[in-house]
């Protein structure tokens, strides 16, 4: 693993401690603890259904685990909306993207800046001055972002209209309009080919080197996962199995077992 | 040819998001504009004001009141009617019990109650969808219509229940032949037709179409769902009310609560379908169609010599009226505007075939 330059990993981000989540007699997750640090790139991997999506979704807001707490920013909360994640500065990209695909790739990034546009309902109404300069100081920074991510000549296209890569793409635009402090990725680069990978994780890391944000993704790939994550956290039904730098999870007992099965 | 937009550079982001962008629409909007406020005024006939361009106006007007709900925001409604209904009781009590109030004052008032009162029938939104939604906003349409009809306080104690209003003044202006109220509503909608554009394009518009495309990535990003719904429901329905008090003061002048029935909720619904769900304009171009193909088939037939008797006439409108609905939810669900779009894409190339 090679180390950026120009960021430091600082103190504990957010914490989960002692998270229970059961659907019904289903435990999806049990008493589950980690930390993320602040400008790092955590990866969580694990066999599917071993509650990584479920982990992501306690985290903004979705499920509300039955025990256990998450501390974000030094606060500890127990159940939150996930607006209010948003808030706070949680932005999220989900597994089988989840865009606006009745509007343009402008409009799904700008959305991603909701929060941050404060002119009232009748300015907008009229589209007048402030309302206006707003919409204008909101389209530059969504300009940088499709610059950023080489997006340019679909800026009008509706997203429902274009390939799989570049929907993952504008999901991306659409998470890091918001500027979060942490960026929660599921499965970024699922059902890529190795160019667009690259260009993933191309991305990734310069949003993580560029702007300081903390990344918490899921990957199953686990080239990109040694490669790109400072820390990677592992979960296996459930329960966390390994938490430590790629070397050490790579010689994880637990882990090969986990991933190789093992015998009885 | 003529429509080209090559040599159009724009140079800012505010060009860019001009609601007309390319310069051959904007002539196009402004001949349209001046055809409506000078050629109109100066050539139509009673029978093109009363008949035609008045009852499009209005119904246009409900119609945009409904694509934002429905087209922007994903929330089916069958309610407009009776949203309508809130908004021409309202004026009328306001009417005969405030009379010195400006007409102006009193179209808000009737907008304002046609939101508040939208916005009680939009609070299952939050928990309901799709079909639950329309049978909930169906609710209201029948408890709306039962309440017009029998609480008589709200008619007035009109033995018939049918009401109605004198002549109307707007600022010591007649608003009372048929020009009068043409231009007068012609003005009203084209302001709120505006307004309706910049709230679709600005970002009220973008968090109802968020929650409309996927609800649950909205709330990631940050957007309320239960107010963002809501909004919708009170524009929406301020539109509706608008509109209801138009059609109940400058088009019937005198009416009874099946005005806004049912029927209308649906005819409403129709329009927006065939005339483009999620399109101001597609709202203007299905009222047009929804109020012309009655008239057509009234009229082309016998002057072309095939006897129709008004019977046929109207069954021949519902199933051709069906029948487009299908078409359009099959074929194009962004109606009539979308194939308007598709032209002008096509028109932006030829005669060239790339």
């Amino acid at each position: 693993m090679t180390q950026q330059s120009g960021r430091k990993i600082g103190g504990p981000l957010l914490k989960v401690q002692g998270i229970s989540l059961s659907f019904g007699g289903v435990k999806a997750l049990s008493d589950v603890s980690f930390e993320i640090r602040q400008h790092e790139i955590l990866a969580i991997i694990g066999p599917n259904g071993a509650g990584k999506s479920s982990m992501l979704n306690v985290i903004n807001g979705f499920y509300h685990p039955q025990s256990g707490t998450v501390t974000y920013k030094g606060a500890t909360r127990k159940q939150m909306q996930p607006h209010e994640a948003a808030e706070q500065g949680i932005a999220r990209t989900f597994q089988n993207i989840a865009l606006f695909k009745g509007m343009s790739t402008l409009d799904n990034i700008m959305s991603g800046r909701l929060l941050k546009m404060k002119v009232n309902f009748f300015l907008q109404a009229l589209y007048w001055g402030p309302a206006q300069r707003e919409e204008i100081a909101h389209r530059e920074v969504v300009e940088r972002i499709i610059d950023f991510l080489e997006i340019q000549a679909i800026r009008k296209t509706p997203v429902g209209k274009l390939p799989y890569g570049l929907q993952k793409r504008v999901e991306l635009g659409r998470a890091l309009a918001a500027e979060p402090d942490l960026l929660l990725l599921d499965e970024p680069m699922a059902g890529m080919n190795v160019e667009e990978k690259e260009d993933m994780c191309r991305f990734v890391l310069d949003v993580n080197e560029e702007f300081g944000t903390t990344i918490a993704l899921i990957e199953h790939d686990m080239g990109v996962v040694m490669d790109i994550s400072d820390r990677v956290v592992v979960l296996d039904y459930g329960r966390k199995i390994a938490d430590g730098v790629p070397d050490e999870v790579r010689a994880n007992k637990d882990v090969i077992d986990a991933y190789l099965g093992v015998s009885h | 040819m003529l429509y080209r937009e090559a040599g159009q550079f724009k140079a800012s982001y505010a060009a860019d998001q001009a609601i007309f962008p390319i310069a051959q629409d904007r002539v196009l909007m402004a001949i349209l504009l001046v055809v409506a406020a000078v050629v109109v005024p100066l050539t139509a006939t009673q029978y093109l004001y009363t008949a035609i361009l008045i009852p499009s106006l209005i119904l246009a007007l409900a119609a945009i009141g409904l694509n934002i709900l429905t087209g922007y925001c994903g929330q089916v409604s069958l309610g407009t009617g009776g949203f309508m209904a809130v908004g021409a009781y309202t004026a009328y009590n306001l009417f005969i019990r405030v009379p010195e109030l400006n007409l102006l004052l009193v179209l808000l008032a009737a907008g304002a109650m046609a939101a508040l009162v939208g916005v009680i029938f939009g609070i299952p939104s939050l928990r309901i969808k799709g079909f639950y939604l329309a049978v909930a906003t169906l609710a209201a349409q029948f408890f709306l219509d039962w309440v017009f009809a029998r609480v008589p306080w709200l008619y007035n104690y009109s033995p018939s229940g049918s009401v109605g209003v004198p002549d109307l003044y707007v600022f010591g202006f007649p608003v009372i032949t048929p020009t009068q109220r043409y231009l007068f509503i012609l003005a009203i909608v084209a302001l709120m037709a505006l307004v309706a554009k910049n709230l679709v394009r600005s970002s009220v518009g973008r968090a109802w179409m968020a929650i409309r495309d996927m609800d649950i990535a909205a709330e990631i990003i940050g957007i309320r769902p239960l107010q963002t719904k809501l909004s919708a429901f009170a524009v929406s329905s301020f539109y509706a009310g608008v509109s209801g008090a138009l059609w109940a003061f400058l088009h019937l002048k005198s009416w009874e609560p099946a005005a806004f029935d049912i029927n209308r909720s649906f005819s409403l619904l129709f329009m927006i379908i065939i005339g483009g769900l999620g399109s101001i304009l597609g709202s203007f171009i299905g009222a047009a169609f929804i109020l012309l193909v009655p008239i057509f088939l009234n009229q082309v037939p016998p002057a072309l010599g095939i006897p129709l008797s008004t019977a046929t006439i109207s069954h021949l409108e519902f199933m051709i009226f069906g029948a487009l609905i299908i078409f359009f939810l099959i074929v194009e669900p962004h109606g009539l505007a979308r194939l308007w779009q598709i032209g002008k894409e096509k028109l932006r190339l030829w005669p060239f075939p790339h």
